[in-house]
């Protein structure tokens, strides 16, 4: 097992990595920008460098600055690094320095990030290996006039997104060429911004579609496991705001066939440690194409670990120093169903981010409930970073009682200060589409019309 | 005189319009960016901007002013 890890990271998913380092005897550093400095996650790191400059707290200084995170692992003469997620969790580059300074990446190997985080180049990899895709660009789509050409091969309604990007940034539909131009504008000027690359890719548009993505977990002897799906389309602007598992919309036969191509997805790419295939399901249809996959650990993660009893950094760590997982696979049998709410620093009716500081937070507790928090009383909450506050996590020994835990859970979480998405969770799990399960992507547009 | 003010604590990323130039409702004056979102602050009538009290990299809080429209 590795003996430390510097967690290049920082808010509730430092905290989460941290949590398991810890218990498994694993020293764990933490990292802080200026803005970060009071965080539960820098107290409870073994110890914790500060790498973000006064005046300026702005991640390009901090979490992005590759070479402070080496200094610091230096300095402190850590073993590993756990990139989280976002930031510079899928950067290939910053993962071939951490390996280049003798370090153990905890993440797939660079060239898995490579293929996989070029989106156009994923979705060709992918369909040699036989995983569905839906019609769209095999190659960038660099100005207007060719977004128009592709659009009206692929056929209307289309997705315009970055082909270096993630997040739901940039990202427009268009149901015919007007939109098209627009969207395709949006999309480069934000491809630029976040993620350096003009590349555009063009997709058909699934409509009444959910997201659903299978977690695996490629083995230190080269096997991919597939630890069932989690369904996310409960969505607002392309950014998941909750997570369950098992999805209501997928079929025994569906998850099967899906779980199969997750893993054929990872062999492709010869995948170490834990990855997710994102996928859209026609469930009308019963079919679904293949969409991204992410390279690290998801933020949703949770809902696989309270359904397997599988703790999924712990993995990680393990894979990553070449050792077997910590459970038998073929003795793995989900049980029960899961929930997350990510709670967010944001007004729950147009969902504007409402940063501030922390007056009051409690958290709810009892059977089946799980708070992953990057905050507590007193902690500011500032603009530089995403909303994400908290994520409330419970299972349930079925979708009822997972709906009536959650339920009480979000009428128990008290936060104030920033406004937060609490009361628009409220009103998901009153609705008759999320409480019967019968819904797809655009659920939230209908619980809150513009 | 209309004052705009800032909703939310939020960075300034970009500042669209200039002192002495003339707005329509609706126009952009400044993008401000929270939490990796942008957001478009719009003249709320129109008019000739007679002061940006904000520039940009700055970094601003809830109901601090942005622009002066006269």
């Amino acid at each position: 097992m590795l003996d430390s890890v510097l967690v290049a990271n920082r808010g509730e998913i430092a905290r989460r990595v941290i949590r398991t380092a810890r218990r498994t005897g694993v020293k764990a550093v933490a990292v802080y920008s200026d803005a970060d400095a009071d965080l539960p996650y820098v107290r409870e790191a073994d110890q914790a460098v500060h790498i973000g400059p006064s005046p300026n707290p702005q991640p390009a200084r901090s979490y992005l600055d590759a070479a402070a995170i080496i200094d610091a692992a230096r300095q402190t003469g850590v073993a590993a690094v756990h990139p989280g997620y976002g930031f510079l969790a899928e950067n290939a580059d910053f993962a071939r320095q951490v390996i280049a300074a003798g370090l153990t990446w905890v993440g797939p190997d660079p060239g898995a990030i490579e293929q996989m985080g070029d989106k156009i180049r994923a979705r060709n990899l992918m369909e040699r290996a036989g995983v569905p895709v839906s019609p769209g660009s095999r190659e960038p789509v660099c100005d207007v006039a060719a977004a128009v050409a592709e659009a009206d091969r692929i056929g209307y309604p289309v997705m315009v997104k970055a082909a270096a990007g993630g997040g739901g940034i940039g990202m427009g539909v268009a149901a015919e060429e007007a939109g098209l131009r627009s969207a395709f504008e949006t999309a480069r000027s934000r491809a630029e911004r976040f993620f350096g690359s003009p590349e555009i890719l063009i997709e058909r548009f699934v409509e009444r579609a959910r997201h659903v993505e299978v977690q695996i977990l490629g083995l230190a002897d080269g096997r991919v496991l597939a630890l069932g799906e989690r369904d996310c389309s409960v969505q607002r602007r392309h950014q998941k705001v909750a997570e369950e598992t098992p999805s209501p919309g997928v079929s025994a036969g569906l998850r099967e066939r899906m779980l199969a191509a997750a893993v054929r997805a990872g062999q492709a790419v010869a995948y170490r440690g834990a990855g997710t295939v994102e996928c859209l399901v026609d469930t009308d249809a019963g079919t679904f194409v293949f969409l991204e996959m992410n390279t690290r650990l998801q933020v949703e993660h949770p809902v696989t670990e309270l359904v397997t009893g599988v703790d999924l950094v712990e993995q990680q760590f393990l894979i990553a120093a070449g050792e077997p997982p910590s459970f038998d696979p073929a003795a793995l049998r989900p049980s029960g169903h899961a929930l997350e709410l990510r709670i967010y620093a944001e007004d729950p009716v147009r969902f504007l981010p409402r940063p501030g500081t922390i007056t009051e937070w409690a958290e709810p507790a009892g059977d089946g409930v799980r708070v992953d928090a990057g905050y507590q009383a007193g902690n500011t909450v500032t603009p530089f970073y995403d909303p994400l506050l908290a994520k409330l996590c419970v299972h349930g020994a079925d979708r009822k009682q997972a709906l009536d835990r959650a339920r009480d859970a979000v009428a128990a979480f008290r936060i104030a200060g920033p406004k937060t998405n609490l009361p628009f969770h409220a009103d998901l799990l009153a609705s008759p589409e999320f409480s019967t399960g019968d819904y797809d992507t655009s659920l939230v547009s209908k619980l809150r019309p513009a | 005189m209309a004052e705009v003010r800032a909703e939310m604590v939020a960075n300034v990323w970009k500042v669209v319009v200039a002192e002495g130039d003339h707005v329509d409702d609706g126009d952009t004056l400044v993008i401000l960016e929270s939490m990796k979102m942008e957001i478009p602050v719009l003249a709320e009538g129109a008019g000739v901007v007679t002061k940006m009290h904000v520039a940009e990299g700055d970094v601003i809080q809830e109901g601090d002013l942005i622009a002066s429209i006269g």
